[in-house]
């Protein structure tokens, strides 16, 4: 800027910076603490802060990650991850495209048909009965079908769909390709930057989600890495975790608030180390989503 | 009767009709059905045909919202029912509006409604204004990168779920190990038991809520102002406007739209609640502070298995819910001409 900073000027720029990195650290103090606690021995005192810890042990977390029921929560995650992801891209980008065309019959009335689930639903007992119904329940289809396709993301891939011009699909239609080959030849290709940002939206979803897994497994087995977590640092350690897996060492004193907090690290971690990379796409989300569809 | 309803369409068939059904006409020619196959393509149904790839892909779809959307729609009508298990939802009794009935007798489902309310109204009032301020702020730095660096890191907590967030606050609060109340102690006060006292309880649930959505709901803000146009800046600097006339006289005028957008949009959301913060925040011992309608359902429903009862509780939540979209919505239109329909 060309105007001059002036005294009063320059005092509320550095206020302002101060103030913006105070609110950084507040953000992030929380996290820092928490790992902190997570990489302490077991035997540290709370009367002081610190943000390295005196001695750094990893046993908190080895303790954490050789626990069966987090090495289960852990596959569990991964195969409603990957599977669901995969399946609702596949579904959610198959509708978006036939809703695009605007030669599908009946477009508005089936456009509409889907949009009013948007505002209308049936609300939690509902959908817990048809799941429990349709014989669901332990199973990773419970995980996967009740939200293959977020509407909002069809809306999304439709919309997008509707800037593709037809020219680039009218040489394959004359070679006589139909709508399927014409989707996968012409159409995905180049919608690349779409596609891989409905699918972080899923991946972060499925990664998060643990309320499915609570009411539709009831084996602990299925659980999810969520839950596994919930169930260790919200509903108390002590029936949880498993005492095998804690005992082998009998003079070992186990403090759970270190223990506690290991087990959150394990699943905030790898949202922490993607973060970065992935923060873009949801900011790109957020504001196609504010534009009128 | 075949011949005598077909024919005359045949002949009335002119030049131009003819070479509009070129091609699949004669492809069904060759199987006979030419006649029959004219007035299949006057039904309104033909496009399913003729467009059959692009309807097989839109099968799994209808198959999809059908079981898992309009099935549960219509599963509501078990707030009209007694439940019984043997029965199912088909098979249960009608009691009409017993369940309501019920329902707004309950002083329990009153005390959650208005939690519900309050909790909403206290976010509002402190998570609203903060993104505006975050924003205008954030967009009087200078130094891009430091900027960049800010938004990113204020983003974040928006990206991690409720369940281990409450877990961090769980611990991050504590009154034995929490560094809050470390400090308090090294001043010599009494520890706060923030998550297990009912007159803190509220207070952690608005402050985490503003906490996690600061950043995230700067973005919209943020955008609006880099939309601005710079000469408007620029005159303002002309007519001798310092930094904090800018702000007010120039920045805060082009926000006000969408500011007031959101500000409608929020006060239609005021009856929704966080299932997944409350939930996961709560503990017995504030109860009678934090439930709202959704965790009473859940406990209702799912808990003590009173479904008909849950359902005609969470029913009732959503006919509040959407009425209010409609009037924000239309209320939205008539003030900006804007609306999300």
């Amino acid at each position: 800027m060309n105007n001059k900073t002036t005294g009063p000027g320059k005092i509320f720029d550095i206020l302002n910076a101060l103030f913006m990195i105070l609110l950084a650290i507040s953000t992030l103090y929380p996290f820092i603490y928490l790992l902190s606690l997570s990489l302490s021995s077991q035997d540290v005192s709370f009367t002081k802060l610190y943000i390295v810890p005196p001695k750094i042990s990893f046993d908190n977390f080895e303790m954490v990650l050789s626990n069966k029921y987090i090495a289960y929560g852990f596959r569990n995650t991964a195969v409603r991850t990957l599977g669901g992801t995969a399946l609702s891209l596949f579904f959610t980008t198959f509708c978006g495209y036939s809703l695009s065309k605007k030669y599908f019959p009946h477009r508005t009335f089936w456009t509409s048909f889907i949009i009013i689930t948007m505002f209308v639903n049936g609300g939690l007992i509902p959908t817990y009965l048809l799941v429990r119904d349709l014989k669901l329940i332990d199973s990773y289809w419970a995980l996967v079908l009740p939200n293959l396709i977020p509407t909002f993301h069809m809306v999304i891939a439709r919309n997008f769909f509707m800037t593709i011009p037809d020219s680039l699909e009218e040489s394959a239609r004359i070679d006589g390709a139909n709508d399927i080959l014409i989707f996968f030849r012409i159409i995905v290709p180049v919608s690349k930057p779409i596609l891989a940002t409905l699918a972080l939206w899923k991946v972060v979803w499925h990664w998060n989600a643990w309320f499915d897994s609570m009411i539709y497994t009831t084996d602990s087995k299925m659980h999810v890495l969520m839950i596994v977590m919930r169930r260790i640092v919200l509903e108390g350690l002590a029936n949880t975790m498993d005492p095998e897996s804690l005992a082998h060492d009998e003079t070992q004193i186990v403090n759970p608030e270190t223990l506690k907090a290991a087990t959150i690290m394990v699943t905030t971690v790898p949202v922490l180390i993607f973060y970065p990379f992935i923060q873009k796409y949801f900011v790109k989300g957020i504001m196609i989503g504010s534009l009128k569809g | 009767m075949y011949l005598q309803n077909d024919l005359p369409v045949i002949k009335s068939t002119n030049l131009n009709q003819r070479k509009e059904c070129s091609m699949e006409n004669r492809l069904v020619t060759k199987h006979g059905q030419s006649i029959n196959f004219l007035n299949l393509k006057k039904s309104r149904f033909y496009g399913y045909w003729k467009y059959k790839y692009l309807v097989l892909m839109f099968i799994p779809a209808i198959v999809y919202y059908v079981i898992f959307h309009y099935i549960p729609i219509y599963g509501v009508t078990l707030a009209f029912k007694k439940f019984e298990v043997l029965r199912g939802i088909m098979g249960s009794p009608w009691v009409g509006l017993e369940n309501f009935e019920f329902l707004v007798t309950l002083g329990s489902f009153w005390e959650v409604f208005r939690n519900t309310i309050l909790i909403s109204i206290y976010k509002t009032v402190w998570g609203f204004p903060a993104p505006i301020i975050f924003a205008i702020l954030l967009n009087e730095i200078k130094n891009a990168y430091f900027k960049k660096t800010i938004q990113s890191v204020s983003y974040l907590p928006h990206f991690v779920s409720w369940v281990v967030l409450s877990g961090l606050f769980i611990q991050f609060l504590s009154p034995s190990i929490g560094p809050i109340n470390i400090i308090l102690k090294n001043f010599g006060l009494r520890p706060i038991y923030f998550m297990g006292d009912a007159r803190w309880f509220r207070s952690v649930l608005v402050g985490t809520h503003v906490w996690k959505e600061l950043g995230w709901g700067s973005i919209i803000y943020l955008a609006n102002i880099a939309n601005i146009n710079p000469e408007i800046y620029e005159a303002a600097i002309v007519d001798g406007a310092n930094r904090f006339k800018r702000i007010l006289h120039v920045t805060l005028p082009s926000l006000s739209p969408v500011i007031t957008i959101m500000f409608i949009f929020a006060m239609g959301k005021l009856i929704n609640d966080d299932f997944d913060q409350v939930f996961n925040m709560a503990n017995r011992s504030v109860l009678k502070v934090a439930d709202v309608i959704s965790t009473y359902t859940y406990r209702m429903g799912l808990g003590q298995g009173e479904y008909s009862f849950a359902t005609a509780v969470g029913l009732f939540k959503n006919i509040i819910s959407l009425t209010m979209i409609v009037i924000t919505n239309s209320i939205a239109k008539k003030v900006n001409e804007y609306g999300i329909w």
